[in-house]
């Protein structure tokens, strides 16, 4: 298996300068500095058919083409390091273990972009990975891969860190620039977005750490034969986050395309289901995309095996699909109670709603109490019913993605597990039997 | 550029959100507006009352628009085509914000101030249903203290962020703003400080609901037994033109002039109609005020039914209502 961005994570003392560009670190600076022009590297992005690593998917190539590039205004480029889907934690162990992956990413895009300042927001929770990157920085700056000139040539470069206050609102693009701009982390309402407008009102892109550490191995290798791995419009290389109730869970980088199956029980990746237990769901992508059961995670409806690629996975939309996601692969065993878990990930969403829309405001703590309601063992059968109602009250309605996100879990844990939760209304009790037992005492 | 609203074609300038262009052709077309106000900048989008389902972007690309949209903060495309009474979807989908923003509300109508002129009782009788299916606790804020002229009940409040943008662009500096956030969010002033202005009075007549009323005016009459005049005085420090509620000759209130969507009213000359605090507070004489004349009032307003001359009528139709509902008749007792 060809692995692109954590290959070197072994190497001892790979955080620091020296042993990077041993291991052949800023190769694409050069590159694309000495040989290249901004656009060709924006094009070579393009041909790679680099798809956006945070959760959307959108195409790289084609989101820096959309940057306004109007006469004497600056851009930005913004690395959104806010990574706080729960089940994802993949940037985070680039930024800790290579630190320079991320920095050599943003020197090479911010020459195709013509940005002359860059941003790394990360998340308040991550203050000591802030201080291995401003460390990598510092090394940076006083090797002269970034500051004026940058290996003799007429480009300047400035790469700043800031730290944000831990909300999980600021990962959404626009919040995440109004955090940066000193404000309180809301969403803004678009249009305009971020390519015209953005921060301090200049254009902007904002791409995911891990988009922006595969822009080097696209200019070293070349877009085309990035192409060449990966299955259809799904290319490249995607770190995924695995966790729950599996053998080795852990940071993994796959080629896209890997069979689910293939990537759940070889021991090459997952290692299987732990203490010999049964597959029961799988949240593909993070908390907030739909969770499927075993039968349809592991094959279609179509009865094709399902693979780890932005198409295959959302396959028969969300009837039967789910979403490749930011890659927070979390696994869970037969013990599991789907209806704990939904109650876990729409307590997140309630305490992380910035509340400036009503639905989403309103909405989720609803959802929580009701779910609630279920732990205690107190609901009745209808409900399900107004738990449906009122995540599709929800969703659609909001300014930012969050109302979606929060919306999703519980109509894709209805539509797939509605049994368990007509179960607990019927005894009017709950049982959890799984070992998680020491959360069993949640309170609200 | 030319927009279809619910049928109805009207031609606009660019640059016209799909609410204006409504509110252009009239109330039988117009989405209700929690949040947005056309006199104050980047107001708009947060309520999702206004919501309305675009079913052609444009002439160019007449693709319809996946999610509804919020039409204040929309802008028309020439050739749109929009849906807002007429599209079920739509009228649903506001149901439910409806139910959202009151899941919360204490609806404490019969102490409120506001009951009358409360913005959120009227999107409640239009769009709401008669019962709640929210069964938890609602959530309380401990009051604080902003000054002895705006009394502020955060439990009312649906953060509409209108007195924020009030206080930012019509008064020289804002103390108060939304702290912490989610459904927690409250507005209030950074701890407990005075909000003190010349202008600082508007935030009572641009909040949608009864989070923020006029102190001086705190239980003294019910809104639609008090008498709304236009009137003015020459003010050095604003326009001067406002609205008295008079009860008797007693002078109850000051407010500004409102207009149909219950916005304050520019001056005819084109000045901002926002009052300054010493027409509000401290001219309540009406010797201190020229009055112009009655106010026009919406017939439909509970303000202007004002005198309660067919008591027995209205009582009658107030039973056949609630049996409707499924209440207990008004005069048996459970």
């Amino acid at each position: 298996m060809k692995k692109l961005l954590i290959h070197n994570d072994k190497v001892p003392n790979i955080h620091t300068l020296d042993v990077y560009r041993a291991q052949g670190g800023y190769a694409s600076v050069e590159k694309a500095l000495k040989t290249m022009t901004p656009d060709q590297v924006t094009e070579e992005v393009k041909k790679s058919g680099l798809r956006g690593r945070g959760g959307a998917g959108f195409p790289t190539g084609m989101k820096w083409s959309f940057l306004a590039k109007p006469e004497g205004v600056p851009r930005y480029l913004v690395c959104n390091a806010d990574e706080s889907e729960p089940g994802t934690f993949k940037d985070r162990y680039l930024m800790e273990k290579i630190p320079h992956a991320l920095i050599e990413g943003m020197i090479t895009s911010s020459y195709a972009l013509g940005a002359k300042t860059s941003y790394i927001y990360i998340r308040g929770e991550y203050f000591y990975v802030a201080r291995i990157l401003e460390q990598a920085i510092a090394e940076a700056y006083a090797a002269g891969w970034l500051g004026k000139n940058i290996l003799g040539t007429d480009f300047s470069h400035d790469c700043h860190v800031q730290v944000g206050g831990g909300a999980y609102i600021c990962g959404e693009e626009t919040a995440l620039l109004e955090s940066l701009e000193g404000k309180r982390g809301n969403p803004r309402i678009k249009p305009p977005f971020p390519a015209v407008a953005g921060l301090w009102g200049c254009p902007t892109v904002v791409n995911n750490v891990e988009t922006i550490a595969a822009v080097c191995p696209i200019v070293n290798m070349g877009g085309e034969e990035y192409a060449k791995i990966g299955i259809g419009k799904s290319t490249g290389t995607k770190l995924i986050s695995a966790s729950g109730h599996i053998n080795k869970p852990g940071v993994y980088e796959i080629e896209l395309g890997v069979p689910v199956e293939e990537f759940i029980f070889s021991d090459e990746y997952c290692g299987g289901i732990r203490n010999g237990k049964k597959l029961k769901a799988v949240v593909a992508g993070g908390s907030s995309v739909p969770i499927l059961p075993t039968e349809l995670i592991l094959k279609t409806a179509k009865g094709e095996p399902r693979l780890m690629t932005y198409e295959s996975l959302a396959d028969g939309g969300f009837q039967t699909g789910t979403m490749l996601g930011s890659g927070g692969f979390i696994v869970m065993d037969e013990d599991t109670s789907i209806v704990k878990n939904l109650f876990t990930f729409t307590r997140f969403y309630h305490h992380e709603s910035c509340g400036q829309c009503s639905p989403c405001r309103e909405g989720t703590g609803w959802m929580e109490k009701i779910l609630h309601k279920f732990l205690d063992g107190t609901a009745n059968e209808s409900d399900v019913d107004l738990l449906w109602d009122i995540q599709s009250k929800i969703e659609g309605k909001t300014i930012c993605p969050l109302g979606e996100a929060a919306a999703w879990p519980v109509a894709a844990a209805i539509r797939h597990f509605k049994d368990e939760f007509l179960e607990i209304a019927r005894k009017k009790k709950f049982t959890d039997v799984s070992h998680y037992n020491r959360l069993n005492k949640i309170s609200a | 550029m030319k927009v279809t609203i619910d049928g109805i074609e009207i031609d606009v300038p660019k640059g016209t959100t799909i609410l204006q262009a409504a509110r252009m052709i009239g109330a039988q077309v117009a989405p209700p507006a929690m949040c947005y106000y056309s006199k104050l900048k980047t107001s708009g989008g947060y309520c999702r009352t206004c919501i309305v389902k675009v079913t052609k972007g444009s002439a160019q690309n007449p693709n319809p628009m996946p999610k509804p949209v919020a039409s204040c903060r929309t802008e028309v495309m020439d050739g749109m085509e929009v849906q807002n009474f007429t599209s079920p979807e739509v009228l649903e989908a506001r149901k439910g914000v409806v139910e959202f923003l009151l899941i919360n509300h204490p609806l404490d109508c019969p102490v409120c101030d506001q009951a009358g002129e409360c913005k959120l009782q009227d999107l409640g009788y239009e769009n709401g249903s008669a019962k709640t299916r929210y069964e938890f606790k609602r959530r309380e804020f401990e009051m604080i203290d902003i000054g002895d002229k705006i009394k502020l009940h955060m439990n009312r409040c649906i953060l509409c962020y209108r007195c924020v943008k009030t206080a930012e662009q019509f008064t020289d500096e804002r103390v108060h703003g939304v702290i912490h956030r989610g459904d927690m969010g409250e507005i209030s002033t950074y701890i407990e400080k005075v909000i003190d202005n010349d202008f600082s009075g508007n935030v009572i007549d641009v909040c949608p609901v009864g989070a923020l009323t006029d102190n001086t005016f705190r239980f003294k009459q019910r809104v639609w037994f008090t008498k709304p005049v236009d009137a003015h005085r020459n003010c050095p420090t604003c326009s001067g033109r406002v609205r008295v509620w008079l009860k008797g000759e007693e002078v109850v209130r000051v407010t500004a002039r409102k207009d149909e969507w219950d916005e304050i009213m520019d001056t005819p000359d084109g000045k901002s109609g926002f009052i300054c605090n010493s027409c509000r507070y401290d001219h309540k004489q009406k010797s201190d005020w020229v009055i112009e004349g009655p106010t026009q009032v919406n017939r439909h307003s509970v303000i202007s039914q004002n005198h309660y001359n067919h008591l027995n009528e209205l009582k009658v139709q107030v039973m056949k209502q609630q049996k409707a509902l499924g209440f207990m008749p008004l005069d048996k007792k459970p």
